[in-house]
Formats: C-alpha cells, sequence, structure tokens
C-alpha cells in the first residue's frame, strides 16, 4: 500500500487541497501523557508532525542539586514512573561511582531481579498501550493485570507500587522480605504461559500486523544518528545493550548471567525461545519490530529474574545497606548510563566536596527516541502517528524531568 | 388495528389510524431505547467478561443490570453544551438525524409472522434507504461541531459508509433474488421448518454472502474494527467529541439500535427470522392454529428472533473487544477489493444456482414447507385469479398444463424476470 510517500506534498498537486493544522495533544488519548505533536495534515495524510515538549517539566535536576543523593531518589522514580526501579538503579549506581563505594554478591544479584522486574513491568505497560493506540483494548488489561501481580510483589518489598525509592545508593532500603522469591517464582512460572496469549491477541494478530509492519521504518544507521537507545535502537538491528556493552560498575552486576541481546542478526532473533515467527510484511526497524523487541526482552527478563534468584539465594554478603542520608561526596564529577526498559538512562554528578551535588542532570531516552518523530511521521496517515509514536514507548515524565 | 379502533371503539377513521400509530411507535421506541439499554449493559458484561473483569456488579442489585439507567440519569443531567464555533443548530439537529433514521428503520422489522409495525412489500428496501439516511448523523455533527477532529472523523464516516453499503446491499439482494420477494415478513416464512431450510444454507453461495453481509453490516454501522469515525485513539472521540449529556447518549442510542437492526435483518434474511432451528410450534400445529396458541407460537418466534438478533449484537460486541482497529486505506480495501467483488461472486454464484435448478437444502426432505408456497397474500389472490381466468379458456391439447406460478413455462420466465431469480 502506496501510504508512505516520500513528499506527501507533491501528491496530487493539481487538485490539493487545504491544509491543516491540527494539535494532537496535550489532551489526546494517545500521545501517553501531555505530549503535544502539532500535524499538518492535507486530508488524512500527514506531511508535518512537530513534537512540543515541556508540559510536565518538574525541575527536578534543579531540585536533585540542592538534596542529598539518597533524599533525591523518590524524585528519580517520578522521572520514568513506569520503571521507577530501573531509576532509582541508573542514580545509585552513578552516586556510587563518584563514592567508589562497591555491592557485594547479594546486593547485585537483588538489583537484577527488582531491576529486570521492573522491565517486565515496564514493557508491559508499553505493550498494553500500543494495543490501546491501535485501537484495541483487551490487551491493555491483560497486561495490566500481569503487572498487578509486579507491584503487589513491588509493594511487598518495599512498601510502594509506583514509586518505590526502593534501590539507593548503598543497596537497597531493605532486605526482600520472607517468602518473597518465591511469590516471585510462583508468579514467574505463572506469567510465562500468559505471554502467548500477547502474541496472540498482538504479534500475530493479522490487523496488528498490517497496522504496524513496514510502518515508520527506521534504518540502523539513522537510529545512531539520532542517539536512539533501547528497545527502538535494537528494533533497528543494531546490537548494543548497555547491560552488556556498558560501564564495568554496571555490567559486572550481570557477570556470569546467559543472556543475549535482543535483536535480529541475520534474519532471526536470537533463538533461546520459542518466538513466533516474523511476518513476511515486517520490515527491520519498522513499528513491528520495535514492539517485537519488547515482547522478547519481556521473556528473557523472565529468564534473568530465575537465574538472579537462584543466584541471590546462595550468595553470601549483605543485601547493601544504604549510604548515610548525609554522606559527605567527594570532589569530582562522574557520568553513567544505564540499561532501563527505554533505554539509556544516564545520571550526571558534579560534586564540590559538600552532602549536596553542586550540579545534577539526566540523560533521557525517550527524549532522544521522540526526536525521529517527526522524520517517521513524514508523509504516513494520521492513524499511523498514534502507531508510531506509542511504538517509540516514550514516557512524558522523563523527556520533560 | 386501526379497523379495531374504528369499528369497536367507534372512533372516527383518522383518530383510529392515530390511535394505532401512536400504539405503533410506542412499541417501537421501547425496541429501541430499552433495547439500547440493554445492549449497552451487554456490552460492558460482555467486555468485562472478555477483560477478565466483572463489568457492572452494583446498581441494581444482581448482574448491574440498571447500570445503564443510572449512566442514562446521570447524561440527563450533564449539562448539554454548544461550542462557541459551531453551527448550533445543525449541531443540535444531527444526534436527532441519526436516532430518527435508526427507529423509522424498526418500522419494517417483523419481529415474528406478522408482528410488524407496518406491513410493507419494499420492507429490505425500506430498511437500508433509512438506514442510508443515518450516515447524515455523524457528517452533520461533524461539520457543525467546529472542531477538526471531529469533521475528521466525519470525513472517514462518509467515505466508510457510503463504500460499504454497495457491498452491503449486494449481499441482501441475494436473499431476496432466491425469495423472490422484497416483503421481509414472507422472506421469513420462507424459511420455515428445520434450519436447513434457513437460506444462509441454501447453497454455498448464500453462506459466503451472509458472511459479507455480517462484515459490511459491522462496517456500516462503525463498529469496530471498522469504527474509524469514533476512532478513539486517534480521533479523539471523532464526530462526537464535543457532544455531551443527553444529545451524546443519543449518538449511542442510534449505534445501538441500528446494530440490532442489521442482526436482525441478518437473522430475516439468512438465518430463519422468527423460525427456531427445529419447527416446534410447526409440529404441535399452533402455528397452523387460531387464537391463543397462535399467539403463543408467534410469541415463541419474536423470542427466537430477539435471541438471534442479540447473538448477532454479541458477535460485533467479542469483535470489537479482540481486534485493532483498522486503518482508513486497509478499511476501503477491505469494502472495494474484497466485499464488493465476494458479493458480486455470490451474487452470480446463487443466481447461477437458483436458475439451473441445483439442489437446495430446501429440497431435503423432512419436517419444512416449499419454499416458493409461501407468498403474500396479494400474490395468492394474483395466482388464484390468473389460475380462475386460465380455467374459464378451454385449453386446446397443444397447450402446456396450467397450474398455480411456477409450473407454467410463461409464467416461469415471467416471474424469473420480475423477481430475478424465483421459480
Amino acid at each position: 500500500m502506496a501510504t508512505q510517500l516520500d513528499d506527501a506534498r507533491i501528491i496530487e498537486f493539481d487538485v490539493r487541497t487545504d491544509e491543516m493544522l491540527v494539535n494532537m495533544g496535550p489532551q489526546h488519548p494517545s500521545t501517553h501523557g501531555v505530549l503535544r505533536l502539532v500535524l499538518r495534515t492535507d486530508g488524512e495524510i500527514v506531511s508535518e508532525v512537530e513534537p512540543h515538549l515541556g508540559y510536565l517539566h518538574r525541575c527536578a535536576e534543579k531540585i536533585g542539586e540542592n538534596l542529598t543523593p539518597r533524599q533525591w531518589i523518590p524524585y528519580t522514580d517520578r522521572m520514568d514512573y513506569l520503571a521507577g526501579m530501573n531509576m532509582n538503579l541508573g542514580w545509585s549506581l552513578c552516586v556510587e561511582k563518584l563514592i567508589e563505594h562497591d555491592l557485594s554478591e547479594k546486593a547485585k544479584h537483588l538489583r537484577v531481579i527488582i531491576a529486570e522486574m521492573g522491565r517486565i513491568a515496564s514493557h508491559l505497560v508499553g505493550m498494553g498501550a500500543y494495543g490501546l493506540d491501535l485501537g484495541t483494548f483487551s490487551p491493555f488489561l491483560y497486561a495490566f493485570r500481569e503487572r498487578e501481580k509486579i507491584l503487589d510483589l513491588f509493594e511487598e518489598a518495599c512498601g510502594a507500587r509506583l514509586t518505590y525509592s526502593y534501590l539507593t545508593p548503598g543497596g537497597a532500603t531493605a532486605d526482600l522480605p520472607n517468602g518473597w522469591l518465591q511469590k516471585c517464582s510462583a508468579f514467574l512460572d505463572q506469567f510465562e504461559p500468559v505471554i502467548q496469549e500477547y502474541h496472540a491477541l498482538l504479534t500475530t494478530n493479522a490487523i496488528f500486523v498490517k497496522r504496524t509492519a513496514a510502518i515508520g521504518v527506521m534504518s540502523g544507521e539513522m537510529a545512531v544518528d539520532y542517539g536512539c537507545t533501547g528497545p527502538v535502537l535494537r528494533g533497528s538491528g543494531v546490537d548494543y545493550d548497555l547491560r552488556r556493552d556498558g560501564e564495568e560498575r554496571y555490567t559486572e552486576m550481570y557477570d556470569g548471567y546467559a543472556f543475549e541481546v535482543i535483536v535480529q542478526k541475520e534474519g532471526h532473533y536470537p533463538k533461546d525461545h520459542d518466538y513466533p515467527a516474523i511476518p513476511k510484511e515486517a520490515v527491520l526497524g519498522d513499528c513491528w519490530h520495535r514492539f517485537y523487541v519488547r515482547m522478547l526482552e519481556v521473556v528473557q527478563a523472565v529468564d534473568l529474574v530465575r537465574q538472579a534468584i537462584d543466584r541471590y539465594s546462595t550468595a553470601s554478603g549483605d543485601w547493601g545497606v544504604p549510604i548515610k542520608l548525609t554522606h559527605k561526596l567527594p570532589k569530582g564529577e562522574v557520568y553513567l548510563e544505564t540499561e532501563a526498559p527505554r533505554g539509556q538512562m544516564g545520571f550526571y554528578l558534579v560534586s564540590d566536596g559538600n552532602a549536596i551535588p553542586w550540579r545534577v542532570r539526566a540523560r533521557s531516552s525517550c527524549f532522544c527516541n521522540l526526536s525521529v518523530t517527526s522524520e517517521l511521521c513524514r508523509g504516513c496517515l494520521i492513524a499511523d502517528v498514534p502507531a508510531i509514536v506509542g511504538s517509540l514507548d516514550v514516557v512524558m515524565g522523563e523527556i520533560d524531568r | 388495528m386501526a379497523e379495531f379502533f374504528h369499528t369497536t371503539c367507534s372512533l372516527p377513521t383518522p383518530l383510529a389510524y392515530l390511535v394505532a400509530a401512536i400504539i405503533h411507535c410506542v412499541l417501537i421506541i421501547h425496541v429501541v431505547a430499552v433495547g439500547a439499554l440493554i445492549f449497552i449493559w451487554l456490552e460492558r458484561k460482555v467486555s468485562g467478561r472478555i477483560q477478565d473483569r466483572l463489568g457492572p456488579t452494583r446498581v441494581g442489585g444482581a448482574f448491574g443490570w440498571l447500570q445503564t439507567l443510572a449512566d442514562g440519569i446521570k447524561l440527563i443531567a450533564k449539562e448539554d453544551i454548544t461550542p462557541k464555533d459551531a453551527d448550533w443548530m445543525l449541531f443540535k439537529a444531527a444526534p436527532y438525524v441519526g436516532f430518527a433514521a435508526s427507529y423509522c428503520a424498526y418500522i419494517a422489522l417483523p419481529f415474528s409472522d406478522g408482528w410488524v409495525a407496518q406491513h410493507m412489500n419494499t420492507a429490505v428496501f425500506f430498511i437500508l434507504a433509512v438506514l442510508g439516511i443515518e450516515v447524515f448523523s455523524p457528517i452533520l455533527a461533524g461539520y457543525a461541531s467546529g472542531s477538526k477532529w471531529s469533521l475528521f472523523g466525519a470525513m472517514r464516516e462518509a467515505a466508510q459508509v457510503v463504500s460499504y453499503e454497495v457491498p452491503l446491499g449486494m449481499c441482501v439482494v441475494v436473499p431476496c433474488m432466491i425469495c423472490g420477494t422484497l416483503n421481509l415478513v414472507t422472506i421469513g416464512n420462507q424459511q420455515a421448518g428445520l434450519f436447513t431450510n434457513w437460506l444462509a444454507f441454501n447453497d454455498p453461495f448464500t453462506f459466503v454472502v451472509a458472511v459479507v453481509y455480517f462484515t459490511c453490516a459491522t462496517a456500516s454501522v462503525n463498529r469496530a474494527p471498522f469504527d474509524l469515525a469514533e476512532a478513539e485513539s486517534e480521533l479523539v472521540a471523532g464526530f462526537h467529541t464535543e457532544y455531551s449529556g443527553l444529545r451524546w447518549s443519543f449518538f449511542f442510542m442510534a449505534e445501538y439500535g441500528s446494530m440490532f437492526l442489521v442482526s436482525g435483518l441478518a437473522a430475516i434474511l439468512f438465518f430463519g427470522g422468527w423460525n427456531g432451528p427445529i419447527p416446534i410450534f410447526q409440529v404441535l400445529g399452533w402455528s397452523e392454529s387460531d387464537g391463543v396458541l397462535l399467539y403463543l407460537a408467534r410469541l415463541g418466534g419474536c423470542l427466537n428472533f430477539l435471541l438471534k438478533g442479540t447473538i448477532g449484537v454479541v458477535v460485533m460486541m467479542w469483535v470489537r473487544w479482540t481486534l485493532p482497529r483498522l486503518r482508513i486505506d486497509q478499511v476501503m480495501t477491505t469494502c472495494l477489493k474484497y466485499c464488493v467483488p465476494i458479493a458480486a461472486f455470490g451474487f452470480l454464484g446463487a443466481l447461477f444456482w437458483q436458475v439451473n435448478e441445483l439442489p437446495t437444502s430446501n429440497d431435503l426432505p423432512g419436517i419444512g414447507i416449499n419454499r416458493f408456497e409461501a407468498r403474500e397474500s396479494w400474490v395468492i389472490e394474483a395466482d388464484q385469479q390468473r389460475a380462475s381466468r386460465a380455467a374459464a379458456v378451454t385449453p386446446s391439447p397443444s397447450d402446456v398444463p396450467i397450474g398455480p406460478i411456477g409450473s407454467v413455462e410463461f409464467d416461469r420466465v415471467e416471474a424469473l424476470v420480475m423477481t430475478g431469480g424465483a421459480r
């Protein structure tokens, strides 16, 4: 179907009708929060899309320059509020890098369990909301049903369901409660077969494939040029995952874990699981592949949590006692990126020797991922705009901070 | 009924007709309004169960069956807002146009043998024509709202619904052709007997046509996966973005009214109408008797019909809560590249079947009737007159024997020409 045009403005020049500027958002059901897209449309064809930001800006970085690192943890929760645990982890590792604090084996495995569970929860929302963007409601609720169980587990571990503040510099605020691991394993056993439901309702659904395959195709080079990271980058076939390629301080968490980076190599994805086949309409780098990478990462995260549970229960050491609330930071600057569910989340910290950092900055993955929107949406149909933006899976809290 | 008021209650003729008309109106508006109430509740329950939820459970005691009524009261109490940029007259009129069209079409829809507000020899045509008017409602609403999203919804509605009326019409023609009538009561009565007599099982082509009809009907009443005009994730709420309160609920009532209408039409045209799969009343002889037994038989038929219509509506709900939405170009592709050719092919196939008198399920032995014995009264009278006329003329030995319609070669050809394929 010739819906992707090089330049939609060329078509039917002689009988061209008026163009219309339409605001999609900030109050719109499918812009994932308060994203505002200004569409220039000619009938159903979108010739230009311009994203506007700033509706959820809360000065989180500036606040970070007035609080100690441990006090700032709750603010990181509120950045990517769908993956609070992973935000906590990124900031904690950054601070630990500055104060050169090393964790025990047990604390590292605890972090892997929590971070990967957070990844599952986050991708479930991304997947369900993507179904909503394409007009199907049920997968969203199926995804939330399972996510609620993860949130129950998190609630048991730290008392919160959305803004956890659980992982902190030094380790975590508390050890996992008794019996938590059994509940977690039980959840994973129950959850794994459910993934097939999502594949049936979305991944392999004929209409879903028609709506996403060969839509919003982004080449690997373009993804790298725009600084895209996470599933968006890997969906374009670039083999890069900070859990394997990142800094020592981060990758050592995953030392000894068996996992492959989810990326299409030589025409297929890693074959350690029973994945549904790639439809022939799909092109590498399209919306379908970005979605598929997320789905496979969920499967892989289940596997990683299983491994981590085994290691955690046999590991020695403590669960990682947090540093003091007013721990004095050494002078210096430090930057560290972690692989959050939506991409590389970087934290930058400059200290002048006080307990309170002199400068705090965050590098948001969604910000870069969103920047490709106008490029991908040029010449598509209105219905493709939610499909493309949804496949980037942006969270405005992280973009605006 | 007008005669009853005229003779028994000795009302003057115009008044008698008026009273009869009001009674019909009230009965039908209850079908539409109460039907919408029940279907909206049903939709919530069905979607709830599909999504592993409970749906409404509280209002009205068990199963939350009064939930829609509570919502209706809320909607009545809401402020009726007209946007500043709206064309206020069209904006206010649009919901009524849709509701009136959906409601009017029920005039010709029989609920059981003879239970129809107005007997029409062109009932099929009437219903399609009146349903066609319904498309004005979203177009007017979208145009008059003064909102860009509404305008998009209206544009999509215009493109989609008008296109889908082509295959829809083609599918509807097939049962009319087989039965040789546009009268829905006759079409229903011709399917009496075992379920093998239902037109969907008449020959392979009619079954395909029935499936295509249901697809097109789903599209023409704007249900998912063809609900582009109100695509929530794309157009906020499409043509009814700017509506609130009671006016908004009129769109809903029109939607659910049309849903049941097209399902009911499918039930009559393809799935036997008020005739159950096993003709219990026929075996008992109630449908040939009169008085209470006949009434009971017709009531049973009415329940049968309501059940079939509801099944159609539930299938639409099931589809809605399972599938993602198609894109506008895919919707048009489905219509023009798939539905229209398949419907045309089905029409030709069914025509071929009829002309060559290939065996149909109607020929199967068993309980049932010869389809073509059930005719409208005026056709039967005309036949009798023709037969008596013919009997008056002494036949010459070279003449073909004369019988009722269908056995005389000339009559057969004439009937084929006139009705398009009936024997």
